[in-house]
């Protein structure tokens, strides 16, 4: 079912050079993950060996080989967000959705991943949801977002 | 559009775009920049949208999206024209009262200017707000002017004819020798003179050569490039191409990490109108230049912003560095002479071509020229970007622009430069801020993060965050960094959990000193200096964890512990309700109690406590107070007892 999703993206790079990581790029952002298929098939189409494509996949943060929930939050812990209060952030969401970072609530609802910098350094402690992004957080506002997703 | 031909073409576009203008027209200009898009900018132009409908003055009062202005602290901003009448922290609720009031009645809404902490003043012009009084902005301050997404405002405020000047007034040589005199460092972290770059890759052989822009911006605290490149992306591609019109290079890259989509979506917009107008592509401005640039979108790894990585990166290939025993600057991407600059750098090209090299070496210091961006944040009342002339001072940026530091906290330390950098402790505030001075100190200017901590942050704790960010970010290829971090961390995690021996020390100087000079890239290499400079100036706080086993910023989850002040306990079941781990014993009129045994130290009593009783304590390195019995806790309230 995936083929010609994958396809359609390949399509769009099949003759340019070096467009791996850009390639792998729009298929986490079709899927949100980078499943299996879509490797193969790039595998096929591009004539790179599997292990160099599954290599960059798992390097890159951005780009993950687990299907994710339908929600994604991610909770910056850069420098800026975490003095002032990143932890104690990323604490309540593993709490609140009873996970820790990198994994998937059971229900397949949420999954939870920290992220270096979101960029919005003025504002922390950040969190994105979905694309999203909330700033100047506190535990008050982190309960009425997080019971906002559906 | 039609595509221009010649520089007369573009000056009569500027004529005929400056004409179209009506300077007396009502318009709201609002920041669309991920910065107050997450403080909801979004719903305050919606209502925008319906309140001018609402009110009567449909098509007569323009809408503009323009980019980050860089007080992030109070935004949403938005600026009413013509007055220029700027509102700081607007909610969609105070729309209906802007329109009726500004935009009808060409009145103030006074609660929304800018308000002065200290003196209660309200300003009603940008020049009266102490954040922007003491900057020079030369890059920043066109992002106010600027609908990034349209090419027409930056051709109205002069744009592309730094290009045109290039391109018809002066031979390659000539901008060479330009930016060479401006003595423009590149502003991505180690200062290198950018002139001696861009030498290198035009002298050395083979064709094609690349230029390439580098917002990958991966140091956390950072953000002035996602700024630049949301808010004026057509300043960074004009100097690019003017940069691979000296260097000889037809081809070019930007590099931009996908955690910054707006950036993204704004830069292949700019590229694409440049294009159609001819500015980019095949016989630019019909000169015979020719100069085509790709974007690029990096997948999140920190190393990928060294400049082999990002190279390999540019690839396809895994961003790896390598050894620079030969330079990228002459065999870079596919092994071609590649110029790597940084967002900031390439944005301060126009500037100099059309101002000139001595105007852009009268400014700054001795050995760095211009201004520089930086990103301040942390436990300072104004957090955002503040461009200033190097040479200014660290006080003067952390209090007279930043407004000094929050809740009336003292200062204690000011790390620059990300996890390359170090922290600058209160002795040396007075330091001017150049790329040499904070070297010295032990720091590094980076790519201007600048993140301010009071008492309240732990030295030790900090460094342990470092330490652990780059051991996550290490891409393992050499082993000084890939296992001395690795230990590092480990010790470090030792000493933050009250286990550390006073070898530690020795042992975490040792591991510096070999990551710092064995490692493969500049990531290794300067990976230590949170370490050191931590060591340097804090050692006592080092040494109250080792052998105090006490955390005195009271911040080290495993050597606090918190308790309830009887005295000042009001039984109000805030904590109660609110404690995770269910560890609070108490009830209504009975003070409350933390179970020690059950406590997690999640903190969550602490922040919950309304600051009128402060009643949750946090100590360090001595037992908490045995709990008051159980029958002194009935708390009797005057009140009650009457009516009883």
């Amino acid at each position: 079912m995936y083929e010609d999703r994958i396809d359609k993206i390949i399509d769009k790079y099949e003759t340019e050079k070096g467009i791996l990581i850009q390639l792998l790029l729009d298929i986490q952002h079709e899927f949100s993950w980078v499943p299996k298929e879509a490797i193969k098939r790039i595998s096929e189409r591009l004539k790179i060996p599997c292990s160099q494509i599954f290599r960059v996949a798992s390097f890159y943060t951005a780009l993950s080989l687990k299907p994710i929930g339908r929600h994604l939050v991610r909770v910056c812990v850069g420098t800026a967000c975490y003095v002032r209060g990143a932890p104690r952030i990323l604490d309540s969401v593993e709490n609140k959705l009873g996970i820790k970072s990198g994994e998937t609530t059971s229900d397949g609802k949420f999954s939870l991943e920290t992220v270096n910098c979101l960029g919005c350094c003025a504002l922390g402690p950040v969190i994105e949801i979905d694309r999203k992004y909330f700033g100047k957080l506190n535990s008050a506002k982190l309960e009425k977002i997080l019971s906002s997703c559906n | 559009m039609k595509s221009l031909k010649s520089p007369s073409d573009l000056e009569k576009l500027r004529k005929d775009i400056l004409a179209k203008k009506d300077p007396k027209r009502l318009a709201i200009a609002a920041c669309v920049s991920t910065g107050c898009q997450a403080l909801g900018a979004q719903k305050v132009l919606e209502a925008f949208d319906e309140e001018i409908k609402k009110q009567g003055l449909e098509g007569k009062v323009e809408i503009k999206e323009t980019g980050c202005l860089g007080f992030c602290e109070k935004g949403p901003r938005i600026v009413i024209y013509p007055e220029e009448i700027y509102y700081f922290q607007v909610k969609a609720s105070d729309v209906p009262e802007i329109v009726s009031k500004t935009l009808i009645s060409n009145e103030i809404v006074e609660r929304l200017l800018y308000t002065d902490p200290v003196t209660g003043k309200k300003a009603r012009y940008l020049s009266e707000v102490p954040f922007y009084k003491y900057q020079n902005r030369l890059l920043l301050e066109s992002n106010r002017k600027l609908d990034p997404k349209k090419i027409e405002n930056y051709l109205a405020i002069g744009g592309y004819a730094a290009l045109a000047k290039a391109l018809f007034q002066m031979t390659p040589e000539d901008v060479m020798k330009e930016v060479k005199d401006s003595n423009l460092r590149g502003r991505g972290g180690g200062g290198f003179p950018t002139y001696r770059k861009w030498e290198s890759t035009r002298n050395a052989l083979g064709e094609p050569k690349y230029v390439i822009v580098n917002c990958d911006e991966g140091d956390p605290g950072a953000f002035m490039n996602r700024a630049l490149m949301e808010g004026n992306p057509h300043s960074i591609l004009e100097g690019l191409i003017i940069g691979a019109y000296a260097i000889g290079s037809h081809e070019g890259f930007i590099y931009v990490r996908q955690e910054y989509p707006l950036a993204v979506e704004n830069m292949e917009t700019a590229i694409k109108q440049a294009e159609e107008l001819g500015l980019l592509g095949e016989d630019i401005l019909g000169s015979g230049f020719d100069f085509k640039v790709k974007i690029h979108r990096g997948a999140g790894a920190f190393v990928s912003g060294e400049s082999s990585a990002l190279m390999t990166a540019i690839e396809g290939k895994v961003g790896e560095p390598r050894p620079k025993y030969v330079h990228t600057s002459e065999k870079g991407v596919w092994d071609k002479p590649s110029t790597l600059n940084n967002v900031e750098t390439w944005a301060n090209i126009p500037l100099i071509i059309n101002n000139g090299a001595e105007w852009f070496a009268s400014i700054g210091t001795a050995a760095s020229k211009g201004t520089k961006i930086f990103a301040l944040a942390g436990k300072v009342n104004n957090t955002g970007l503040v461009e200033v002339p190097f040479g200014v001072s660290l006080r003067d940026i952390i209090y007279k622009i930043g407004g000094g530091i929050r809740n009336g906290k003292k200062f204690k330390g000011v790390q620059t430069g990300g996890p390359s950098g170090g922290v600058i402790p209160k002795q040396h505030l007075d330091s001017p801020v150049d790329f040499d001075e904070l070297t010295k100190l032990g720091s590094m200017m980076g790519s201007g993060g600048m993140i301010v901590m009071d008492e309240d942050t732990c030295m030790v704790e900090l460094a342990r965050y470092f330490v652990n960010f780059l051991c996550d970010e290490s891409c393992g290829k050499c082993t000084p960094c890939r296992e001395g971090l690795k230990q590092a961390n480990k010790i470090l995690n030792g000493i933050v959990s009250g286990k550390g021996t006073e070898e530690d020390i020795k042992k975490l100087e040792k591991i510096a000193e070999v990551t710092s000079v064995a490692s493969l890239c500049a990531l290794g290499k300067t990976s230590a200096n949170p370490l050191l400079t931590t060591l340097r100036y804090f050692s006592d706080e080092y040494e109250a964890h080792i052998k105090e086993k006490r955390c005195p910023a009271l911040a080290c989850k495993e050597l606090i512990s918190y308790y309830i002040d009887p005295e000042k306990c009001k039984a109000c079941m805030i904590c109660h309700r609110n404690c995770p781990a269910d560890a609070i014993i108490g009830e209504k009129m009975k003070i409350h109690v933390i179970d020690q045994s059950k406590c997690t130290k999640c903190g969550t009593c602490y922040d919950m406590c309304p600051p009128r009783f402060r009643a949750v304590k946090k100590v360090s390195g001595e037992p908490v107070p045995p709990p008051i019995p159980e029958e002194e806790r009935l708390i009797k309230r005057a009140k009650k007892e009457k009516r009883d």
